[in-house]
């Protein structure tokens, strides 16, 4: 294994440095048939879950076959979208930003053809590779975050929930059959990097147990007064405590005030919250991000927490599951979740859900909670 | 056989979704063979010790990482974030496992050469492992060491001609919709407008300077495909300002079951034969549309473009002809002070030209936030702190009944004294002129 050097000299690291020319334009990647009706579509149908048809002004049309993946890919897996690529659409290939690949042919025969061979490949454990459909009124492909694959705060892994989510509504994703789009993400810690605070539903780590400190470093390795600064609650102060009898300085946390935000520990690494039991899943329901006939809106909490089971969280996969059903069952055609969810009550779908409301989804988190309690005599029995 | 045992994660082989599991060890399985004999730049056990790592993670239930340390490359504070994994002993091949964020094509399009280059280049210097694409919409390698990055950067810059994303408190990496590569609904051209505001501001993308991130994302419509509106810092979000087109003989074929609504995307499930008063005239949020018999009607002045009759039937009806894009500010996720939707800044801004106009509201409001904002505030919670009417005085608009739900509920206005006749100084002695004390 040595060192190859691609012509970077670390003594003259300005000679030949080329920087701010940002990515590649993007029109000398897209298709011929997309160049050319560029601006100008007419309209579009989805001939079958996960195979659209797009026509232009011109007549043309061009053939769309979208598959889910997981959004962690080797490069064997993506070189392998590439054969696929070249083999049947030119040399082009193209991501959306929910993790799905999307194949473009010319034809419905091609695109129908594809789709059988897409669903035909399989890893050797027995998982596909590039399953099709993530269209329409069905289960799209989950959009995620790191967890314990790459991050140092999560409370839960990504990856792993995902694949479990979509193990079981793996038909959903190739179907139809909801009364809307039905989106899922996950996030897993409150930082969110995967802002999954507008989804239909959401998966989100959360930590339970106030930092531990780590009173012999917080000084070498911590700015005090930025860990201080960095509580939104006002629960850290900085003080003096002994350890292995020397005087040294930390800070002390009011635990009580503690909201498991982590933010302390993103500024400080001698404030760790992770914990076996502490750690785990809240569920958000009713978001939306679109503004088709009602406004984009929050998903609201509806499960406070669930444990961190891995690796199959079967837990997890139940409570969603019960959520999906009861949504599934009783929605209008085009009603999103929250959308349903407002129409029958949020007490409503707590029974059709059959979830417990507890006093965690009671909002008390400063002024917006005064907002969504009860001020009404409009409610259901 | 495996360099660790992997009992808990080997559960996830299982199930029909791809199997990032199985992904991994399939990348593992390929650096040992090595078949195109790569020389490769890390340790080639990467892929199983990051499976044994992420395996003691299922085991303890809690993460292996730690906190990223200070790298990157020269002269960019962005695009590389530091990874350390806690059990260097036992996992040395992910040791040092930084991140690679490199900033994708607008609308996620690739030539099947460009991306096997940059698969290429991440296989010799990196792990093998990706993620298609990140949340903001990177290409996000996973795990590189430090002597790879600058080598990275610079095979980057030089033979693939691209450039790293953001990170940090940066302009984090643009991202858009599709738009009007191969969507009917686009209002503007999307990605021109996306690679237009990455490349004018890549300063600002690679050399932190603001108080905290700050998101650019652009969505064609209404429909919000790359949710803009919850999203990013400045959402650009197609709209139009004239009358929804009618194709009435495609509302009758509509009618007719000829064509299926909504495109098809109901198709799994009998909904019964497709009702336009149901399904498109009772819907519609404004009540602004009616349906004869024969001819559907849209009274366009009443109509807030949500898209639920265009997107149902998407052959009869067409986004107008007067089209550009509302400004949306503020959305973020809930850290720290809760989530936080995009607020209406500007209704209507035409998208043309050098986009003049979209900078100059880009750049007013980043000269405030960058003077007023806290070390890791958003801009939303800047807006939140000082008011939305310090927002309109920087940004010069004129405050509009469109930028509220409702008017306030509290009369507790914050007048100004140059609003006031007569100014605030005024002298006692006059008022107890009038009043004893």
């Amino acid at each position: 294994m040595a060192f190859i050097s691609a012509g970077y000299n670390p003594k003259k690291p300005m000679e030949n440095r080329i920087t701010d020319i940002g990515p590649r334009k993007y029109d000398q990647f897209l298709p011929p048939v997309l160049k050319d009706n560029y601006g100008k579509w007419d309209y579009h149908e989805i001939i079958e879950p996960g195979v659209l048809m797009h026509k232009g002004l011109s007549g043309d049309e061009v053939y769309t076959v979208r598959c889910g993946g997981a959004r962690l890919m080797s490069v064997t897996l993506v070189r392998e979208i590439c054969d696929i690529g070249e083999k049947y659409c030119g040399g082009y290939v193209r991501f959306t930003t929910r993790n799905n690949i999307e194949f473009m042919v010319g034809t419905k025969a091609e695109a129908l053809a594809l789709k059988a061979e897409l669903n035909g490949r399989k890893f050797a454990a027995g998982s596909h590779r590039f399953p099709v459909g993530g269209t329409g009124a069905g289960i799209t492909n989950i959009v995620h975050t790191q967890g314990w694959v790459h991050c140092h705060t999560p409370a839960t892994d990504a990856s792993g929930t995902v694949k479990v989510v979509m193990d079981e509504f793996f038909e959903d994703f190739g179907a139809h059959n909801m009364p809307a789009p039905l989106r899922i993400s996950m996030a897993c810690c409150l930082n969110m990097c995967g802002a999954v605070h507008c989804s239909d539903i959401a998966i989100l780590g959360y930590h339970r147990k106030p930092p531990l400190v780590d009173n012999e470093y917080v000084d070498n390795l911590c700015e005090i007064p930025l860990a201080v600064a960095a509580c939104p609650l006002g629960a850290i102060r900085p003080t003096k405590v002994e350890v292995n009898g020397k005087e040294v300085k930390s800070v002390a946390i009011k635990q009580e005030r503690c909201m498991f935000c982590g933010n302390c520990y993103t500024m400080c690494p001698s404030l760790p919250l992770s914990d076996k039991e502490g750690d785990g899943l809240v569920i958000m329901a009713g978001g939306k991000i679109s503004n088709r006939i009602t406004n984009p809106k929050f998903s609201k909490v509806v499960v406070a927490f669930i444990p961190n089971e891995p690796p199959r969280w079967p837990t997890l996969a139940k409570v969603i599951r019960k959520i999906v059903d009861a949504y599934s069952k009783d929605a209008n055609k085009y009603e999103r979740v929250g959308d349903w969810a407002e129409r029958i009550g949020w007490e409503r779908f707590f029974e059709k859900c059959d979830l417990e409301f507890t006093a965690h989804l009671i909002d008390d988190f400063r002024d917006p909670a005064y907002y969504t309690w009860r001020q009404t005599t409009n409610f259901k029995w | 056989m495996a360099k660790h045992a992997t009992p808990l994660l080997d559960q996830l082989e299982s199930g029909p979704w791809p199997s990032f599991v199985s992904d991994i060890k399939q990348e593992a399985d390929n650096r040992h063979a090595n078949p195109n004999g790569v020389e490769y730049q890390i340790p080639v056990d990467v892929c199983d010790d990051l499976l044994g790592l992420l395996e003691m993670s299922y085991v303890d239930g809690e993460t292996h990482w730690k906190h990223g340390g200070i790298v990157g490359v020269f002269g960019y504070g962005g695009g590389v974030i530091g990874r350390y994994c806690d059990q260097p002993q036992m996992f040395p091949g992910v040791a040092h496992f930084h991140t690679v964020r490199v900033n994708q094509p607008s609308g996620k399009y690739y030539s099947t050469d460009y991306l096997r280059s940059l698969m290429d280049l991440w296989d010799f210097r990196g792990s093998g492992l990706t993620n298609m694409h990140g949340a903001t919409g990177d290409l996000v390698w996973l795990g590189t060491t430090t002597p790879q990055l600058e080598e990275i950067f610079y095979t980057l810059t030089h033979d693939l001609n691209t450039d790293l994303g953001g990170s940090g408190s940066n302009l984090r990496t643009p991202a858009d919709c599709l738009g009007q590569s191969r969507c009917e609904y686009a209002c503007y051209d999307v990605a021109a407008l996306c690679y237009h505001m990455t490349i004018e501001y890549q300063d600002e993308l690679h050399r932190p300077a603001f108080p905290y991130k700050f998101k650019f994302k652009f969505d064609g419509c209404p429909n919000g495909c790359v949710a803009a509106i919850a999203r990013s810092d400045f959402s650009v979000i197609g709209t139009w300002k004239d009358d929804i087109r009618i194709d009435q003989s495609a509302v009758a074929a509509y009618v007719k079951g000829e064509f299926a609504p909504n495109a098809g995307a109901h198709s799994t499930r009998d909904w019964g034969k497709f009702d336009i008063v149901k399904e498109v005239v009772n819907l519609c949020p404004t009540g602004c549309m009616s349906y004869d018999g024969s001819k559907l009607t849209i009274d366009n002045k009443e109509c807030y473009r949500c898209m639920h009759c265009i997107n149902t039937m998407p052959r009869a009806l067409k986004i107008g002809t007067e089209t550009g894009a509302s400004i949306f500010v503020g959305a973020k996720a809930p850290i720290l002070d809760g989530a936080q939707m995009g607020s209406l800044l500007v209704p209507f801004v035409p998208v043309e030209g050098e986009y003049d106009e979209v900078k100059e509201v880009v750049e007013n409001l980043w000269d405030w936030w960058m003077e007023e904002g806290k070390n890791r505030e958003r801009i939303g919670e800047t807006i939140r702190r000082m008011g939305f009417q310090k927002m309109l005085e920087v940004t010069n608009i004129k405050a509009d009944a469109r930028h509220v739900q409702e008017p306030r509920t509290n009369p507790y206005i914050f007048w100004k004294e140059e609003d006031v006749e007569g100014g605030w100084q005024r002298d006692i002695n006059e008022f107890r002129k009038r009043h004893q004390r």
